[in-house]
Protein backbone atom coordinates (compact mmCIF):
# COMPACT_ATOMS: atom_id res chain seq x y z
CA UNK A 1 0.00 0.00 0.00
CA UNK A 2 1.35 3.40 -1.03
CA UNK A 3 -0.04 6.29 0.94
CA UNK A 4 0.45 9.84 -0.27
CA UNK A 5 -0.54 12.88 1.70
CA UNK A 6 1.22 15.93 0.32
CA UNK A 7 1.03 19.55 -0.72
CA UNK A 8 3.20 20.88 -3.52
CA UNK A 9 3.17 24.11 -5.52
CA UNK A 10 3.75 23.55 -9.20
CA UNK A 11 3.55 25.64 -12.32
CA UNK A 12 1.58 24.80 -15.41
CA UNK A 13 2.76 27.18 -18.07
CA UNK A 14 4.64 30.41 -17.53
CA UNK A 15 2.13 32.42 -15.50
CA UNK A 16 0.05 29.77 -13.78
CA UNK A 17 0.97 28.36 -10.40
CA UNK A 18 -1.13 25.66 -8.76
CA UNK A 19 -1.24 23.70 -5.56
CA UNK A 20 -1.24 19.96 -5.68
CA UNK A 21 -3.06 18.79 -2.60
CA UNK A 22 -3.72 15.11 -2.37
CA UNK A 23 -4.40 12.49 0.23
CA UNK A 24 -4.81 9.06 -1.31
CA UNK A 25 -3.98 5.43 -0.69
CA UNK A 26 -2.89 3.31 -3.61
CA UNK A 27 -3.46 -0.40 -3.23
CA UNK A 28 -1.61 -3.06 -5.25
CA UNK A 29 -2.98 -3.15 -8.79
CA UNK A 30 -3.96 -0.34 -11.12
CA UNK A 31 -5.13 3.09 -10.11
CA UNK A 32 -5.83 5.45 -12.98
CA UNK A 33 -4.98 9.09 -12.36
CA UNK A 34 -7.17 10.95 -14.79
CA UNK A 35 -7.11 14.67 -15.49
CA UNK A 36 -6.49 17.28 -18.17
CA UNK A 37 -2.98 18.57 -18.79
CA UNK A 38 -1.88 20.91 -16.04
CA UNK A 39 -3.89 19.03 -13.42
CA UNK A 40 -0.74 18.07 -11.53
CA UNK A 41 -0.54 14.44 -12.60
CA UNK A 42 3.15 14.43 -13.51
CA UNK A 43 3.96 16.52 -10.44
CA UNK A 44 2.32 13.85 -8.30
CA UNK A 45 4.42 11.10 -9.89
CA UNK A 46 7.61 13.18 -9.57
CA UNK A 47 6.92 13.68 -5.85
CA UNK A 48 6.39 9.96 -5.33
CA UNK A 49 9.54 9.09 -7.28
CA UNK A 50 11.63 11.62 -5.33
CA UNK A 51 12.32 13.85 -8.33
CA UNK A 52 10.39 16.72 -6.75
CA UNK A 53 10.00 17.61 -3.10
CA UNK A 54 6.59 18.51 -1.67
CA UNK A 55 6.40 21.45 0.72
CA UNK A 56 4.40 19.50 3.23
CA UNK A 57 3.25 16.01 3.94
CA UNK A 58 4.20 12.38 4.12
CA UNK A 59 4.71 9.63 1.56
CA UNK A 60 4.77 6.11 2.91
CA UNK A 61 5.17 2.74 1.27
CA UNK A 62 3.96 -0.05 3.56
CA UNK A 63 5.95 0.69 6.75
CA UNK A 64 8.72 2.70 5.07
CA UNK A 65 8.66 6.48 5.20
CA UNK A 66 9.86 7.75 1.83
CA UNK A 67 9.20 11.39 2.58
CA UNK A 68 8.25 13.35 5.65
CA UNK A 69 8.50 17.13 5.47
CA UNK A 70 8.12 17.63 9.23
CA UNK A 71 10.94 15.19 10.02
CA UNK A 72 13.03 16.31 7.06
CA UNK A 73 13.13 12.82 5.65
CA UNK A 74 13.39 12.53 1.90
CA UNK A 75 14.84 9.42 0.32
CA UNK A 76 16.64 9.98 -2.96
CA UNK A 77 15.14 8.55 -6.14
CA UNK A 78 17.95 5.99 -6.07
CA UNK A 79 16.84 4.76 -2.64
CA UNK A 80 13.12 4.59 -3.34
CA UNK A 81 13.14 1.61 -5.68
CA UNK A 82 10.37 2.81 -7.94
CA UNK A 83 9.70 2.11 -11.57
CA UNK A 84 8.87 5.22 -13.54
CA UNK A 85 7.94 5.29 -17.21
CA UNK A 86 8.05 8.88 -18.35
CA UNK A 87 5.74 10.40 -20.90
CA UNK A 88 8.75 10.94 -23.16
CA UNK A 89 9.90 7.40 -22.22
CA UNK A 90 13.46 8.75 -21.76
CA UNK A 91 15.20 5.74 -23.26
CA UNK A 92 18.96 6.25 -23.39
CA UNK A 93 19.50 6.92 -27.09
CA UNK A 94 23.15 5.81 -27.12
CA UNK A 95 22.48 2.41 -25.54
CA UNK A 96 20.92 -0.65 -27.14
CA UNK A 97 17.62 -2.04 -25.93
CA UNK A 98 19.46 -4.65 -23.88
CA UNK A 99 21.82 -2.07 -22.36
CA UNK A 100 18.88 0.18 -21.57
CA UNK A 101 17.14 -2.65 -19.76
CA UNK A 102 20.33 -3.68 -17.95
CA UNK A 103 20.98 -0.10 -16.75
CA UNK A 104 19.03 -0.50 -13.52
CA UNK A 105 20.37 -3.93 -12.55
CA UNK A 106 24.09 -3.58 -13.19
CA UNK A 107 24.91 -4.33 -9.57
CA UNK A 108 23.47 -7.82 -9.94
CA UNK A 109 25.61 -10.77 -10.99
CA UNK A 110 25.96 -11.52 -14.68
CA UNK A 111 23.82 -14.63 -14.49
CA UNK A 112 21.09 -12.86 -12.53
CA UNK A 113 21.14 -9.98 -15.05
CA UNK A 114 20.89 -12.38 -17.95
CA UNK A 115 18.03 -14.27 -16.32
CA UNK A 116 16.02 -11.15 -15.57
CA UNK A 117 16.62 -9.56 -18.97
CA UNK A 118 15.59 -12.69 -20.81
CA UNK A 119 12.45 -12.95 -18.73
CA UNK A 120 11.39 -9.34 -19.27
CA UNK A 121 12.25 -9.41 -22.98
CA UNK A 122 9.98 -12.42 -23.31
CA UNK A 123 7.20 -10.95 -21.16
CA UNK A 124 7.02 -7.87 -23.35
CA UNK A 125 7.73 -9.71 -26.61
CA UNK A 126 10.79 -7.70 -27.56
CA UNK A 127 13.41 -10.46 -27.77
CA UNK A 128 14.14 -9.54 -31.38
CA UNK A 129 15.00 -5.95 -30.52
CA UNK A 130 17.73 -6.55 -27.91
CA UNK A 131 20.57 -5.25 -30.08
CA UNK A 132 18.81 -2.21 -31.50
CA UNK A 133 19.13 1.41 -30.46
CA UNK A 134 15.96 3.33 -29.51
CA UNK A 135 16.22 5.46 -32.65
CA UNK A 136 15.48 2.36 -34.71
CA UNK A 137 12.30 1.40 -32.85
CA UNK A 138 8.65 2.16 -33.56
CA UNK A 139 6.57 4.05 -31.00
CA UNK A 140 4.97 0.90 -29.65
CA UNK A 141 8.31 -0.90 -29.40
CA UNK A 142 9.81 2.01 -27.47
CA UNK A 143 6.92 1.89 -25.03
CA UNK A 144 7.50 -1.82 -24.49
CA UNK A 145 11.22 -1.26 -23.91
CA UNK A 146 10.54 1.56 -21.45
CA UNK A 147 8.16 -0.66 -19.49
CA UNK A 148 10.64 -3.53 -19.54
CA UNK A 149 13.45 -1.27 -18.33
CA UNK A 150 11.36 -0.19 -15.33
CA UNK A 151 10.03 -3.62 -14.48
CA UNK A 152 13.30 -5.51 -14.68
CA UNK A 153 14.39 -3.78 -11.46
CA UNK A 154 11.38 -5.32 -9.70
CA UNK A 155 10.15 -1.96 -8.42
CA UNK A 156 7.94 -1.65 -5.38
CA UNK A 157 5.69 0.86 -7.13
CA UNK A 158 5.18 1.43 -10.83
CA UNK A 159 4.55 4.99 -12.02
CA UNK A 160 3.31 5.30 -15.58
CA UNK A 161 2.98 8.76 -17.12
CA UNK A 162 0.80 8.40 -20.21
CA UNK A 163 2.83 5.37 -21.23
CA UNK A 164 0.58 4.27 -24.07
CA UNK A 165 -0.37 7.52 -25.79
CA UNK A 166 -0.23 7.31 -29.53
CA UNK A 167 -0.75 3.56 -29.65
CA UNK A 168 -3.75 2.26 -31.52
CA UNK A 169 -6.39 0.45 -29.51
CA UNK A 170 -5.21 -3.06 -30.46
CA UNK A 171 -1.57 -2.50 -29.49
CA UNK A 172 -2.62 -0.77 -26.32
CA UNK A 173 -4.80 -3.68 -25.31
CA UNK A 174 -2.04 -6.20 -25.96
CA UNK A 175 0.47 -4.19 -23.93
CA UNK A 176 -1.96 -3.71 -21.05
CA UNK A 177 -2.58 -7.43 -20.96
CA UNK A 178 1.16 -8.10 -20.75
CA UNK A 179 1.38 -5.57 -17.94
CA UNK A 180 -1.54 -7.12 -16.04
CA UNK A 181 -0.01 -10.55 -16.47
CA UNK A 182 3.27 -9.27 -15.03
CA UNK A 183 1.57 -7.64 -12.08
CA UNK A 184 -0.52 -10.67 -11.22
CA UNK A 185 2.72 -12.18 -9.96
CA UNK A 186 4.23 -9.04 -8.43
CA UNK A 187 1.22 -7.26 -6.93
CA UNK A 188 2.60 -3.73 -6.67
CA UNK A 189 0.66 -0.47 -6.84
CA UNK A 190 0.57 0.82 -10.42
CA UNK A 191 -0.27 4.50 -10.85
CA UNK A 192 -1.37 4.99 -14.40
CA UNK A 193 -1.63 8.63 -15.48
CA UNK A 194 -3.68 9.59 -18.50
CA UNK A 195 -5.78 12.40 -19.90
CA UNK A 196 -7.39 10.07 -22.39
CA UNK A 197 -10.95 8.97 -21.74
CA UNK A 198 -10.59 5.88 -23.94
CA UNK A 199 -7.65 4.61 -21.94
CA UNK A 200 -9.64 4.93 -18.74
CA UNK A 201 -12.41 2.85 -20.27
CA UNK A 202 -9.94 0.31 -21.61
CA UNK A 203 -8.38 -0.15 -18.18
CA UNK A 204 -11.67 -0.28 -16.30
CA UNK A 205 -9.93 0.15 -12.97
CA UNK A 206 -10.35 2.57 -10.08
CA UNK A 207 -10.02 6.19 -11.24
CA UNK A 208 -8.83 9.19 -9.30
CA UNK A 209 -9.91 12.34 -11.12
CA UNK A 210 -7.43 15.17 -10.60
CA UNK A 211 -8.25 18.78 -11.49
CA UNK A 212 -6.12 21.82 -10.72
CA UNK A 213 -4.14 19.80 -8.23
CA UNK A 214 -7.12 18.46 -6.28
CA UNK A 215 -8.84 15.10 -6.31
CA UNK A 216 -12.37 15.79 -7.50
CA UNK A 217 -13.70 12.29 -7.45
CA UNK A 218 -12.55 8.73 -7.23
CA UNK A 219 -14.18 5.42 -7.92
CA UNK A 220 -14.94 3.18 -10.86
CA UNK A 221 -14.73 4.82 -14.29
CA UNK A 222 -18.48 4.47 -14.88
CA UNK A 223 -19.27 6.38 -11.73
CA UNK A 224 -16.57 9.02 -12.12
CA UNK A 225 -16.45 9.75 -15.81
CA UNK A 226 -19.80 8.67 -17.23
CA UNK A 227 -21.63 10.76 -14.69
CA UNK A 228 -19.19 13.51 -13.79
CA UNK A 229 -20.39 15.65 -10.96
CA UNK A 230 -18.62 18.89 -11.82
CA UNK A 231 -18.37 21.05 -14.93
CA UNK A 232 -14.59 20.98 -15.01
CA UNK A 233 -14.54 17.20 -14.77
CA UNK A 234 -17.23 16.89 -17.42
CA UNK A 235 -15.07 18.97 -19.75
CA UNK A 236 -12.05 16.86 -18.98
CA UNK A 237 -14.03 13.68 -19.49
CA UNK A 238 -14.98 14.78 -22.98
CA UNK A 239 -18.54 16.04 -22.64
CA UNK A 240 -18.72 18.47 -25.52
CA UNK A 241 -22.06 20.03 -24.55
CA UNK A 242 -22.49 21.81 -21.24
CA UNK A 243 -25.79 23.65 -20.94
CA UNK A 244 -26.79 25.95 -18.12
CA UNK A 245 -30.35 25.70 -16.86
CA UNK A 246 -32.73 25.65 -13.91
CA UNK A 247 -34.75 22.75 -12.52
CA UNK A 248 -38.42 23.57 -13.02
CA UNK A 249 -40.18 20.37 -12.05
CA UNK A 250 -39.44 17.05 -10.41
CA UNK A 251 -41.41 13.93 -11.37
CA UNK A 252 -40.24 11.52 -8.74
CA UNK A 253 -42.55 8.75 -9.92
CA UNK A 254 -40.97 8.76 -13.40
CA UNK A 255 -37.47 9.30 -12.00
CA UNK A 256 -36.97 12.45 -14.06
CA UNK A 257 -36.78 16.22 -13.77
CA UNK A 258 -37.48 18.96 -16.25
CA UNK A 259 -34.76 21.54 -16.69
CA UNK A 260 -35.40 24.87 -18.45
CA UNK A 261 -32.34 25.93 -20.42
CA UNK A 262 -31.00 29.37 -19.70
CA UNK A 263 -32.41 32.14 -21.91
CA UNK A 264 -35.79 30.50 -22.54
CA UNK A 265 -34.37 28.09 -25.08
CA UNK A 266 -36.57 25.15 -24.34
CA UNK A 267 -36.48 22.33 -21.86
CA UNK A 268 -34.67 19.06 -21.32
CA UNK A 269 -35.89 16.01 -19.45
CA UNK A 270 -33.07 14.62 -17.35
CA UNK A 271 -32.75 11.82 -14.77
CA UNK A 272 -33.47 12.69 -11.15
CA UNK A 273 -30.34 14.00 -9.52
CA UNK A 274 -28.99 15.90 -6.60
CA UNK A 275 -30.80 19.14 -7.51
CA UNK A 276 -34.25 20.37 -6.55
CA UNK A 277 -36.74 22.62 -8.32
CA UNK A 278 -35.36 26.16 -8.50
CA UNK A 279 -31.69 25.04 -8.46
CA UNK A 280 -29.31 26.26 -11.13
CA UNK A 281 -27.62 23.27 -12.75
CA UNK A 282 -25.49 22.31 -15.74
CA UNK A 283 -26.38 19.51 -18.07
CA UNK A 284 -23.54 17.60 -19.74
CA UNK A 285 -24.24 15.75 -22.98
CA UNK A 286 -21.77 13.93 -25.17
CA UNK A 287 -21.76 15.02 -28.80
CA UNK A 288 -21.95 11.37 -29.75
CA UNK A 289 -25.12 10.78 -27.72
CA UNK A 290 -27.27 13.18 -29.77
CA UNK A 291 -29.20 12.05 -32.86
CA UNK A 292 -30.01 14.29 -35.82
CA UNK A 293 -33.24 14.13 -37.87
CA UNK A 294 -34.16 16.02 -41.04
CA UNK A 295 -37.86 15.86 -40.32
CA UNK A 296 -39.74 16.30 -37.08
CA UNK A 297 -39.47 12.83 -35.56
CA UNK A 298 -42.47 11.15 -33.92
CA UNK A 299 -43.16 7.85 -32.25
CA UNK A 300 -39.81 7.95 -30.44
CA UNK A 301 -38.97 6.75 -26.97
CA UNK A 302 -36.50 9.60 -26.59
CA UNK A 303 -38.05 12.39 -24.60
CA UNK A 304 -36.01 15.37 -25.77
CA UNK A 305 -36.65 16.59 -29.32
CA UNK A 306 -35.37 20.08 -30.04
CA UNK A 307 -35.64 21.97 -33.37
CA UNK A 308 -32.66 23.93 -34.64
CA UNK A 309 -30.60 24.79 -37.74
CA UNK A 310 -27.22 23.55 -38.86
CA UNK A 311 -24.65 26.25 -38.44
CA UNK A 312 -21.37 24.56 -39.29
CA UNK A 313 -20.12 21.19 -40.47
CA UNK A 314 -16.55 20.03 -39.89
CA UNK A 315 -14.97 16.69 -40.59
CA UNK A 316 -12.38 15.54 -38.03
CA UNK A 317 -11.00 12.20 -39.02
CA UNK A 318 -13.78 9.64 -38.95
CA UNK A 319 -16.24 12.01 -37.30
CA UNK A 320 -18.33 14.85 -38.71
CA UNK A 321 -18.89 17.49 -36.06
CA UNK A 322 -22.12 19.41 -36.63
CA UNK A 323 -22.82 22.65 -34.81
CA UNK A 324 -26.56 23.10 -34.41
CA UNK A 325 -28.14 26.35 -33.26
CA UNK A 326 -31.23 25.66 -31.20
CA UNK A 327 -31.17 28.93 -29.30
CA UNK A 328 -28.16 27.49 -27.52
CA UNK A 329 -25.46 25.78 -29.56
CA UNK A 330 -25.15 22.01 -29.58
CA UNK A 331 -22.24 19.97 -30.90
CA UNK A 332 -23.32 16.70 -32.50
CA UNK A 333 -21.03 13.93 -33.76
CA UNK A 334 -22.20 11.87 -36.70
CA UNK A 335 -20.33 9.65 -39.15
CA UNK A 336 -19.25 11.31 -42.43
CA UNK A 337 -21.56 8.84 -44.19
CA UNK A 338 -24.54 10.00 -42.16
CA UNK A 339 -23.63 13.64 -42.85
CA UNK A 340 -23.66 12.85 -46.59
CA UNK A 341 -26.91 10.89 -46.66
CA UNK A 342 -28.69 13.57 -44.59
CA UNK A 343 -27.16 16.16 -46.95
CA UNK A 344 -26.22 18.26 -43.96
CA UNK A 345 -25.26 21.81 -44.82
CA UNK A 346 -25.40 25.19 -43.10
CA UNK A 347 -28.91 26.72 -42.75
CA UNK A 348 -30.58 23.29 -42.96
CA UNK A 349 -33.37 22.88 -40.37
CA UNK A 350 -32.87 19.76 -38.23
CA UNK A 351 -34.21 18.16 -35.06
CA UNK A 352 -31.98 17.09 -32.18
CA UNK A 353 -32.98 13.93 -30.34
CA UNK A 354 -31.52 13.25 -26.88
CA UNK A 355 -32.41 10.40 -24.55
CA UNK A 356 -33.16 11.37 -20.99
CA UNK A 357 -30.32 9.24 -19.67
CA UNK A 358 -27.79 10.82 -22.01
CA UNK A 359 -28.26 14.05 -20.05
CA UNK A 360 -26.01 14.24 -17.01
CA UNK A 361 -26.54 16.63 -14.19
CA UNK A 362 -23.31 18.30 -13.01
CA UNK A 363 -22.39 20.82 -10.34
CA UNK A 364 -21.40 24.29 -11.44
CA UNK A 365 -18.21 24.06 -9.38
CA UNK B 1 60.00 27.47 -40.95
CA UNK B 2 60.96 27.23 -37.33
CA UNK B 3 60.23 23.59 -36.38
CA UNK B 4 61.26 24.19 -32.80
CA UNK B 5 58.65 26.93 -32.37
CA UNK B 6 55.99 24.82 -34.06
CA UNK B 7 56.68 21.82 -31.83
CA UNK B 8 56.64 24.02 -28.75
CA UNK B 9 53.28 25.49 -29.75
CA UNK B 10 51.82 22.04 -30.39
CA UNK B 11 53.12 20.80 -27.04
CA UNK B 12 51.66 23.82 -25.27
CA UNK B 13 48.29 23.54 -27.03
CA UNK B 14 48.12 19.80 -26.40
CA UNK B 15 48.93 20.11 -22.71
CA UNK B 16 46.54 22.99 -22.23
CA UNK B 17 43.60 21.34 -23.98
CA UNK B 18 43.98 18.07 -22.06
CA UNK B 19 44.30 19.81 -18.68
CA UNK B 20 41.46 22.17 -19.58
CA UNK B 21 39.13 19.31 -20.41
CA UNK B 22 39.82 17.69 -17.06
CA UNK B 23 39.19 20.97 -15.23
CA UNK B 24 36.23 22.07 -17.36
CA UNK B 25 34.14 18.91 -17.15
CA UNK B 26 33.30 19.28 -13.44
CA UNK B 27 33.06 23.07 -13.77
CA UNK B 28 30.66 22.84 -16.72
CA UNK B 29 28.66 20.14 -14.93
CA UNK B 30 28.27 22.38 -11.93
CA UNK B 31 27.32 25.41 -14.07
CA UNK B 32 24.76 23.39 -15.98
CA UNK B 33 23.00 21.86 -13.01
CA UNK B 34 23.37 24.31 -10.12
CA UNK B 35 20.36 26.34 -9.06
CA UNK B 36 22.54 28.88 -7.32
CA UNK B 37 21.41 32.35 -8.32
CA UNK B 38 24.87 33.84 -8.28
CA UNK B 39 26.19 31.54 -10.97
CA UNK B 40 26.19 34.37 -13.52
CA UNK B 41 29.13 35.83 -11.60
CA UNK B 42 31.15 32.67 -12.15
CA UNK B 43 30.05 32.63 -15.78
CA UNK B 44 31.27 36.22 -16.20
CA UNK B 45 34.64 35.40 -14.67
CA UNK B 46 35.06 32.40 -16.96
CA UNK B 47 34.09 34.46 -20.00
CA UNK B 48 36.44 37.36 -19.14
CA UNK B 49 39.29 36.19 -21.39
CA UNK B 50 36.91 36.49 -24.34
CA UNK B 51 36.79 40.26 -24.01
CA UNK B 52 39.95 41.12 -22.06
CA UNK B 53 42.91 42.30 -24.17
CA UNK B 54 45.47 39.45 -24.04
CA UNK B 55 48.13 41.87 -22.85
CA UNK B 56 46.00 42.76 -19.83
CA UNK B 57 45.47 39.11 -19.04
CA UNK B 58 49.16 38.45 -19.62
CA UNK B 59 50.14 41.34 -17.39
CA UNK B 60 48.12 40.04 -14.44
CA UNK B 61 49.29 36.51 -15.14
CA UNK B 62 52.88 37.75 -15.01
CA UNK B 63 52.23 39.43 -11.66
CA UNK B 64 50.57 36.31 -10.25
CA UNK B 65 53.21 33.93 -11.57
CA UNK B 66 56.21 36.12 -10.75
CA UNK B 67 58.28 35.62 -7.59
CA UNK B 68 56.04 38.05 -5.65
CA UNK B 69 52.72 36.69 -6.91
CA UNK B 70 50.70 34.11 -4.96
CA UNK B 71 51.07 31.31 -7.50
CA UNK B 72 54.68 32.21 -8.21
CA UNK B 73 55.63 32.15 -4.53
CA UNK B 74 53.92 28.83 -4.02
CA UNK B 75 55.68 27.36 -7.05
CA UNK B 76 59.04 28.74 -5.93
CA UNK B 77 58.64 27.22 -2.46
CA UNK B 78 57.79 23.95 -4.13
CA UNK B 79 60.36 23.77 -6.93
CA UNK B 80 62.96 26.39 -6.12
CA UNK B 81 62.59 28.47 -9.30
CA UNK B 82 60.23 31.06 -10.73
CA UNK B 83 57.26 30.36 -12.99
CA UNK B 84 57.57 33.45 -15.14
CA UNK B 85 59.31 32.91 -18.48
CA UNK B 86 58.96 29.12 -18.22
CA UNK B 87 56.88 26.58 -20.10
CA UNK B 88 54.88 25.73 -16.95
CA UNK B 89 54.04 29.41 -16.55
CA UNK B 90 52.84 29.51 -20.13
CA UNK B 91 50.60 26.50 -19.51
CA UNK B 92 49.01 28.12 -16.46
CA UNK B 93 48.38 31.44 -18.20
CA UNK B 94 47.02 29.66 -21.26
CA UNK B 95 44.63 27.64 -19.11
CA UNK B 96 42.99 30.87 -18.02
CA UNK B 97 43.14 32.35 -21.50
CA UNK B 98 41.40 29.39 -23.18
CA UNK B 99 39.05 28.47 -20.32
CA UNK B 100 35.86 29.88 -21.91
CA UNK B 101 36.54 27.95 -25.11
CA UNK B 102 36.44 24.70 -23.16
CA UNK B 103 33.68 25.51 -20.69
CA UNK B 104 31.12 27.11 -22.97
CA UNK B 105 30.71 24.23 -25.48
CA UNK B 106 30.49 21.78 -22.58
CA UNK B 107 27.82 23.82 -20.80
CA UNK B 108 25.89 24.17 -24.06
CA UNK B 109 25.93 20.43 -24.66
CA UNK B 110 25.08 19.55 -21.03
CA UNK B 111 22.20 22.00 -20.99
CA UNK B 112 20.93 20.60 -24.27
CA UNK B 113 20.48 17.15 -22.73
CA UNK B 114 16.99 15.91 -22.00
CA UNK B 115 16.68 16.21 -18.21
CA UNK B 116 14.28 13.30 -18.16
CA UNK B 117 17.20 11.04 -19.13
CA UNK B 118 18.93 12.04 -15.91
CA UNK B 119 15.71 11.53 -13.96
CA UNK B 120 15.45 8.09 -15.53
CA UNK B 121 19.02 7.28 -14.52
CA UNK B 122 18.33 8.40 -10.93
CA UNK B 123 15.12 6.39 -10.65
CA UNK B 124 16.97 3.35 -12.01
CA UNK B 125 19.40 3.71 -9.12
CA UNK B 126 22.39 5.31 -10.82
CA UNK B 127 24.56 7.56 -8.65
CA UNK B 128 25.44 11.00 -9.99
CA UNK B 129 28.89 9.82 -10.98
CA UNK B 130 27.49 6.84 -12.86
CA UNK B 131 24.89 9.00 -14.57
CA UNK B 132 27.69 11.37 -15.59
CA UNK B 133 29.90 8.70 -17.13
CA UNK B 134 27.17 6.48 -18.56
CA UNK B 135 24.61 9.02 -19.75
CA UNK B 136 25.83 12.62 -19.78
CA UNK B 137 29.31 12.19 -21.19
CA UNK B 138 28.43 9.79 -24.03
CA UNK B 139 25.56 12.02 -25.11
CA UNK B 140 27.58 15.22 -24.81
CA UNK B 141 30.58 13.99 -26.80
CA UNK B 142 30.18 16.56 -29.61
CA UNK B 143 30.53 19.21 -26.91
CA UNK B 144 33.61 17.49 -25.48
CA UNK B 145 35.28 17.31 -28.89
CA UNK B 146 34.35 20.91 -29.63
CA UNK B 147 35.77 22.02 -26.28
CA UNK B 148 39.04 20.14 -26.86
CA UNK B 149 39.50 21.29 -30.42
CA UNK B 150 38.63 24.93 -29.76
CA UNK B 151 40.92 25.25 -26.74
CA UNK B 152 43.70 23.58 -28.73
CA UNK B 153 43.31 26.00 -31.64
CA UNK B 154 42.91 29.03 -29.42
CA UNK B 155 46.06 28.21 -27.45
CA UNK B 156 48.01 27.48 -30.62
CA UNK B 157 47.48 30.99 -31.90
CA UNK B 158 47.91 32.99 -28.72
CA UNK B 159 50.39 35.84 -28.81
CA UNK B 160 49.84 38.60 -26.28
CA UNK B 161 49.66 36.41 -23.22
CA UNK B 162 52.70 34.39 -24.26
CA UNK B 163 54.74 37.47 -24.87
CA UNK B 164 53.89 38.94 -21.47
CA UNK B 165 54.31 35.76 -19.43
CA UNK B 166 56.86 33.82 -21.42
CA UNK B 167 58.85 36.38 -23.26
CA UNK B 168 60.74 35.11 -26.26
CA UNK B 169 63.10 32.30 -25.23
CA UNK B 170 63.93 29.91 -28.06
CA UNK B 171 62.78 26.35 -27.27
CA UNK B 172 61.13 27.38 -23.99
CA UNK B 173 58.58 30.06 -24.68
CA UNK B 174 59.06 31.10 -28.30
CA UNK B 175 55.81 29.82 -29.80
CA UNK B 176 54.87 29.89 -33.42
CA UNK B 177 53.03 33.23 -33.26
CA UNK B 178 56.03 34.86 -31.64
CA UNK B 179 58.17 33.34 -34.36
CA UNK B 180 56.03 35.00 -37.02
CA UNK B 181 56.35 38.32 -35.22
CA UNK B 182 60.13 37.90 -35.01
CA UNK B 183 60.39 37.16 -38.70
CA UNK B 184 58.33 40.17 -39.69
CA UNK B 185 60.51 42.34 -37.45
CA UNK B 186 63.55 40.92 -39.23
CA UNK B 187 61.88 41.56 -42.62
CA UNK B 188 61.90 37.79 -43.35
CA UNK B 189 58.50 37.94 -45.05
CA UNK B 190 58.92 34.61 -46.85
CA UNK B 191 59.55 32.77 -43.56
CA UNK B 192 56.68 34.56 -41.85
CA UNK B 193 54.43 33.70 -44.74
CA UNK B 194 55.16 29.96 -44.51
CA UNK B 195 54.39 29.83 -40.82
CA UNK B 196 51.33 32.05 -41.05
CA UNK B 197 49.91 29.91 -43.84
CA UNK B 198 50.38 26.82 -41.71
CA UNK B 199 48.48 28.42 -38.82
CA UNK B 200 45.73 29.46 -41.20
CA UNK B 201 45.39 25.89 -42.46
CA UNK B 202 45.33 24.45 -38.95
CA UNK B 203 42.63 26.93 -37.90
CA UNK B 204 40.53 26.02 -40.93
CA UNK B 205 40.83 22.29 -40.28
CA UNK B 206 39.98 22.78 -36.62
CA UNK B 207 36.84 24.77 -37.34
CA UNK B 208 35.80 22.24 -39.98
CA UNK B 209 36.04 19.53 -37.36
CA UNK B 210 33.95 21.56 -34.92
CA UNK B 211 31.20 22.29 -37.42
CA UNK B 212 31.37 18.85 -38.90
CA UNK B 213 30.86 17.25 -35.51
CA UNK B 214 28.02 19.44 -34.43
CA UNK B 215 27.14 22.94 -35.51
CA UNK B 216 24.67 23.53 -32.71
CA UNK B 217 27.20 23.58 -29.90
CA UNK B 218 29.32 26.62 -30.63
CA UNK B 219 28.43 28.60 -33.63
CA UNK B 220 28.75 32.24 -34.56
CA UNK B 221 26.38 31.48 -37.43
CA UNK B 222 22.63 31.85 -37.07
CA UNK B 223 20.78 28.60 -36.52
CA UNK B 224 18.98 27.21 -39.52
Amino acid sequence: MLSVNIRKTYSAGPAASFQLQISEEFAPGFTVIFGPSGAGKSTLLDCIAGLAAPEEGVIRLADDVLFDAAQRISLTPQERGMGYVFQSLALFPHLTVEQNIAFGIERKTRTEQKKRIDRVLAAFRIQGLAGRKPGKLSGGEKQRVALARSLVTEPRVLLLDEPLTGLDAGLRKALLEDLREWNSANQVPILYVTHNREEVDALGERVVALLDGHVRESGLPRAVLDAPRSVALAQAAGFENLLAGRVVEERAADGVMRVALEGEHGELEVPLGFAEPGDAVEIAIRAGDILLAREAPHGLSARNVIPGTVEKLETRGAIAVVTVNAGVKFLVNVTPGAARSLELRPQLPVWLVVKTHSCHLVNRH
Amino acid sequence: MNAEALLLSLRLAGTVSVVLLILSLPLAYWLSFTRWRGKFLIESIIALPLVLPPTVLGFYALLALGPRGAIGRFWQALSGHSLAFTFAGLVIASLVYSLPFAVQPLVASFEGLDRRLLDAAAVLGASRARAFFRVILPLAWPGVITAGVLSFAHTLGEFGVVLMVGGNLAGITRTISIDIYDRVQALDYAGAHQTALLLLLISFVVLSIVYGVNRRIWSPWPKR
